[in-house]
């Protein structure tokens, strides 16, 4: 039998094919996925592997709290006595100290380094001890004070050279060093696009803001001693405030916010790919279906041969496996060059991959195959239950309808049940306060996927009055389209072709030729192709083609909106797929409509100052000596910063944010307790809180709170104010206490945002003479409140055109969906479209035809999924708080008219083959 | 009439109805008829005789609305699909107007086709002696596509032949193909006839295919009107002009 199952697949090549594309392309996502995080994973894994490669041994800080979740506390310090100690222990061989921190290289224009969002690593080297440093010297010499060594990347991207000069700026202002050399970091040429820079341990500890205190020693055994021997020596003389780990334990710990970081990427690429192969599964069900009518009279006769419904079932399945197991295949290698192409894409953005070779794991290849065939099968489970139901009488007479399955008559009430029980598992999940985040996602994804389906299996009911609706919607749309495209393609076109070889005077060709040449000199190129292709073979192309006109068609359009409500199933599956992707790219522009809008409310009811200053990518920490050096411009009256950290309080980490004095005037809060003067006299012990922290932890003005830091000092403090924050959120953490009790508790505090206030508000001169003072600071940017508020929304918006990205995805295998339904229909119809012609239909009318039946379908699909998309999401942000519903009215056209061009081009190859048919063959076409 | 080991088929008070009430149609009136072993019977008929309906009900491709059939000794009417499906392989072979191949497969393989279905192999020589009855040897491996019409039907001959049903239904093999192919058909279902004793029974609407027969039926309005014994084409058309059916 599964000779059969091929060769009916090879008889079929064109129906195979685009059944399949809708597969290969979900595998090719899953595949790519897991080929790129494992080729990135890799790739670090041996970095961070090499850093430590003769490190027995290494002493960090120890924070006072577990887990570091926010980059803007640095890790504790200690101090450097330790090193000497550590060194004169018998069991150690060598050991050095160091101190890393962020390094921001300055180039000659004045302007930061950066290549995308790569971080800037700053570092002290020994070049005394080389066993212990990772770098290779491939330029130059080691620096000496005064001197860095930078990655030959990042040289030869900005055309560096040793011994020039280059400004580095950490803590402080600006420095001007001497590049001594160029360096590599062992195998790879660059980590993720991030710039090194190497200094001597003196240098780095006076630029970090780090004198005489180090972050780590690495040690190496002396010879003949254990690991485990070096770690319970050093632990004799370790303070407290440090820990000791073996070189490979601190090299995992180093890579862990990696490795969470490259399995949130795995797992947001998979669930597109998981996306893309749910509406694939679709476009696989429909099309067999489609092709299992067509093949009605191929299963009877089977049955009149003795075939038992069983076999039938069986080689229907069977076709869909072995369809299932090419076309994973084939998904899966598009994934390898997938994934190339990615690190490809990532690298002409500037932000360079760690890529040590493409890493093909086993586990790739059973997910991929495994989820590929699955899908198919399962799709073609339903079809295949059709294909049983066939008579065998069906082998001899014509028309033979099919006996209505046994669960037909429940399928629009079991649509409805299904899309009611997703809905009532979503709203379950969202509004359910107990439950823990797996069970809610597990929940959520359940419920969409039977909504979805349930949608689908209902939208048959739905394809008639909706296609009647559409059917003017995509007459005039078309239209239009076709207005816009008539200059650029249809003129010129034509012009070109009746040039080339048409009919009509000398003098008026060559005019027309000239005009369409310049019109679009690209469609020169096809003309030329065409005309040396006509000269070459026998192929006569079409003569005279009709003049391009825009006009509507009412007959052809009219028999093309019949043909969408002739088969409502076909139709609603076909629209199904489409409904999906619109759905997902609906919800995800309205759920940023709601996270934008109440955002920007909340910077206008705060944000009281003239001006904020941030880091130049809108995100990063800042050192306080930015908001000092801002605070000798001229003119200005009020200056404050916010600080961050992670503390600890009732037991679990919170964020700790810390305000100036003069935050009173710059920032404005609503107050449930208290008055805006609290916030410049919060002193050495004071704190507010949010409104629902209060709740919570059952707090009032005068409750006391101790929070525990990194450093293992704990804070006691008193409430000095609750706070009602709007719902777009506040610039604070849990609990916010004075800058000058969090400077005595946390090392190398970090501002998160300062906003300062000028005499004469917002002008020219004000932010010119701000930015001025800043001028040794080129990391830092000034921005206003509009600026402030875009460039922190440019965040959300940079990742809703990822997901546009990769949604579209979804939306692509939908439009081959369509391409194929019409395909088959077309093979369907082509007695019927033979005698069209016969009796006077024209190739245009034709064309018009299965255009206009498209677009219907992709409309249909639009409204459908637009609607779905909103209701989902209007879900969500009811039970969300910060987010507050917002119609995101431009995109919802825009996607409409995507739907509409999706119709359009899905129709221009189906369109074409029943426009090319021969009336004469057509009509005996069986 | 009783289910002798000689009466391959035997159909008695058979009755069908299409539709119910107003619009119901009555295409088959009470049929009793017996189908000899051994024997190429032709069933004759205008359009809309019953024929066709006569020949789906005998195969056990339709049910009548009341009547019993038997086929080599087993009432098919209450039969469920799976042992109906199970009989059609041991009885039952079929040759089609339109031929009905599979076009993905080579005429070796049509051909093979219900002992695949079925899981069997043919006898030894029993292939090659077929294949070399219909004319087929050097077509094997063509597709159905590559085949002209008569060699198409020689291939569902075959494949109807290959697994020795009791019974062959033949439902106007002739009925898409020209005179001259035609008669090379019908002088090959009678060697089959003659040479393997291929108990046959085909529906046609043509004097000369009719006239190969053992035994000609003629149907009119859903009953038997008359029956003749083996007949030349001349008779049988005076036959049909004196029952004023044609």
């Amino acid at each position: 039998m599964i000779r059969f199952a091929i060769r009916a697949l090879i008889q079929r090549k064109l129906r195979t094919v685009l059944t399949a594309l809708s597969i290969v392309l979900g595998v090719a996502m899953v595949s790519g996925t897991y080929v790129l995080t494992d080729s990135i994973g890799t790739a670090f894994d041996s970095i961070f592997g090499q850093t430590y490669k003769n490190t027995d041994a290494a002493i960090t800080g120890k924070s006072a709290i577990s887990n570091n979740q926010s980059d803007t506390t640095t890790p504790a310090t200690f101090n450097q006595n330790l090193l000497a100690q550590v060194q004169a222990l018998p069991e150690v061989g060598a050991a050095i100290g160091s101190v890393s921190a962020e390094a921001q290289l300055i180039g000659s224009n004045g302007k930061a380094i950066v290549f995308g969002g790569a971080p800037n690593l700053g570092f002290s080297v020994d070049p005394d001890h080389p066993d212990f440093d990772s770098l290779n010297l491939v330029d130059g010499s080691w620096p000496v004070a005064r001197e860095v060594v930078i990655d030959r990347a990042t040289a030869d991207k900005k055309g560096l050279e040793v011994g020039q000069m280059i400004g580095v700026q950490a803590r402080g202002p600006v420095q001007r060093l001497r590049i001594s050399g160029l360096v590599t970091f062992g195998a790879v040429s660059t980590i993720g696009g991030a710039t090194l820079a190497g200094f001597r341990l003196s240098t780095a500890q006076d630029l970090f803001d780090k004198q005489g205190k180090l972050d780590q020693i690495r040690i190496a055994a002396k010879s003949g001693i254990s690991q485990s021997q070096l770690i319970s020596a050093v632990q004799k003389v370790l303070p407290a405030g440090t820990q000791v780990r073996t070189g490979q334990e601190q090299a995992v710990e180093d890579a862990s916010g990696t490795s969470s970081f490259i399995s949130f990427l795995q797992t947001f690429l998979l669930v597109f790919g998981g996306v893309a192969l749910f509406v694939g599964s679709f476009v696989i069900a429909n099309s067999l279906s489609i092709t299992i009518a067509q093949r009605t009279r191929e299963f009877a006769t089977l049955r009149t041969l003795g075939a038992t419904r069983r076999q039938v079932l069986g080689s229907v399945i069977l076709e869909a496996l072995v369809m299932g197991v090419l076309a994973s295949v084939a998904g899966l290698l598009l994934g390898l060059a997938l994934a190339k192409g990615l690190f490809r894409l990532f690298d002409a953005v500037g932000f360079t991959l760690p890529n040590s070779g493409l890493i093909f794991k086993p586990r790739t290849i059973v997910v991929a195959l495994l989820v590929g065939i699955l899908v198919t099968v399962v799709a073609s489970l339903r079809p295949a239950r059709r294909a049983t139901r066939v008579p065998p009488i069906a082998a001899v007479r014509e028309g033979v309808v099919l006996p209505p399955g046994r669960l037909a008559r429940f399928r629009a009430g079991g649509a409805v049940l299904l899309a009611a029980a997703g809905f009532s598992s979503l709203l379950f999940g969202l509004f359910n306060h107990g439950l823990g985040t797996s069970s809610v996602l597990i929940l959520m994804l359940v419920g969409a996927l039977a909504v979805f389906v349930g949608v689908a299996l209902f939208a048959s009911r739905l394809v008639r009055p909706m296609a009647s609706a559409a059917n003017p919607l995509a007459r005039w749309s078309v239209v239009l389209f076709s207005v816009l495209v008539w200059p650029l393609f249809s003129l010129p076109f034509w012009l070109l072709r009746r040039g080339a070889w048409g009919p009509g005077s000398r003098g008026s060709r060559v005019g027309g030729f000239i005009l369409g040449a310049a019109l679009n000199p690209v469609l020169l190129i096809m003309v030329l192709i065409m005309v040396s292709r006509r000269a070459a073979t026998g192929w006569r192309p079409e003569w005279p083609a009709e003049f391009p006109s825009v006009a509507p068609d009412r007959s052809a359009t009219d028999i093309g909106g019949e043909n969408s409500r002739r088969d409502p199933q076909r139709t609603a599956s076909t629209a199904a797929a489409l409904m999906i992707g619109l759905a997902l790219v609906t919800l995800v522009a309205t759920l940023a409509a709601a996270i934008i809008k109440p955002f920007e409310d909340a910077v206008d009811q705060i944000f009281t100052a003239d001006y904020a200053i941030t880091a130049q990518n809108n995100f990063s920490p800042i050192p306080p000596s930015v908001a000092a050096a801002a605070a000798s411009t001229v003119g200005l009256e009020s200056i404050a910063s916010v600080r961050g950290g992670d503390g600890k309080a009732f037991g679990k980490t919170i964020q700790v944010t810390a305000v100036d004095p003069q935050a009173a005037e710059v920032l404005t809060l609503r107050w449930q307790d208290g008055a805006q003067a609290v916030l410049g006299q919060l002193d050495s012990d004071g704190a507010i809180v949010a409104k629902s922290y209060a709740k919570s932890h059952r707090l009032v003005r005068g409750s006391p709170i101790s929070v525990l830091t990194p450093s293992g000092s704990t804070i006691q403090l008193k409430i000095a104010g609750i706070f009602d924050p709007p719902s777009g959120g506040s610039p604070f953490g849990q609990v916010t206490i004075s800058s000058a009790t969090f400077d005595r508790n946390y090392a190398a505090p970090q501002n998160l945002f300062t906003f300062a206030k000028l005499r004469g508000g917002v002008n020219d001169a004000n932010t010119q003479s701000l930015e001025a003072s800043l001028k040794a600071f080129p990391n830092a940017k000034v921005a206003t409140r509009a600026q402030f508020k875009s460039n922190q929304i440019s965040g959300i918006k940079s990742v809703l055109n990822i997901l546009y990205v990769l949604l579209a995805l979804s939306v692509v295998v939908s439009l081959f969906g369509i391409v194929n339904t019409l395909v088959l229909t077309v093979f369907e119809r082509t007695r019927e479209l033979g005698m069209m012609r016969a009796i006077g239909m024209t190739r245009r009318q034709t064309r018009r035809m299965i255009r206009h039946e498209s677009v219907i379908i992709a409309l249909i699909g639009a409204a459908l999924g637009i609607a779905l998309g909103l209701i989902l999401a209007g879900l969500l942000i009811a039970r969300v708080d910060f987010m507050s519903f917002a119609l995101p009215t431009s995109q919802l056209i825009t996607f409409a008219v995507v739907a509409v061009l999706v119709g359009i081009f899905a129709a221009i190859f189906p369109a074409r083959r029943a426009a090319r048919l021969n009336p004469l063959e057509a009509l005996q076409y069986e | 009439m009783s289910a002798s080991p000689s009466n391959v088929v035997v159909a008695n008070g058979i009755t069908r109805q299409f539709g119910e009430g107003d619009t119901s149609v009555h295409a088959l009136r009470g049929i009793d008829v017996c189908i000899p072993s051994g024997e190429l019977t032709a069933v004759m008929g205008p359009s809309g005789s019953g024929k066709s309906t006569l020949m789906h009900i005998l195969a056990g491709l339709d049910k009548p609305t009341a009547g019993s059939v038997h086929i080599a000794g087993t009432e098919i009417t209450a039969l469920g699909d799976t042992e109906l499906t199970k009989l059609r392989r041991r009885h039952i072979g079929f040759i089609f107007q339109f031929f009905n191949l599979l076009p993905m497969l080579t005429a070796r393989e049509n051909v093979l086709l219900p002992l695949t279905i079925a899981g069997a192999k043919p006898g030894p020589g029993w292939f090659d002696e077929l294949i070399g009855r219909v004319g087929l040897t050097d077509r094997l491996t063509h597709r159905p596509a590559e085949l002209s019409g008569g060699q198409q039907q020689r291939v569902a001959i075959a494949r109807a032949l290959v697994s020795r049903p009791s019974v062959v239904f033949a439902d106007e093999p002739t009925g898409n193909l020209d005179s001259t192919t035609s008669g090379e058909i019908l002088a090959l279902m009678r060697s089959s006839v003659e040479e393997y004793g291929q108990t046959t029974v085909m529906v046609t609407h043509d004097a000369n295919a009719a006239a190969m027969a053992d035994r000609v039926l003629f149907l009119a309005d859903g009953q038997i009107v008359q029956e003749l014994p083996r007949s030349s084409p001349r008779d049988i058309l005076l036959a049909i002009e004196k029952l004023g059916i044609r």
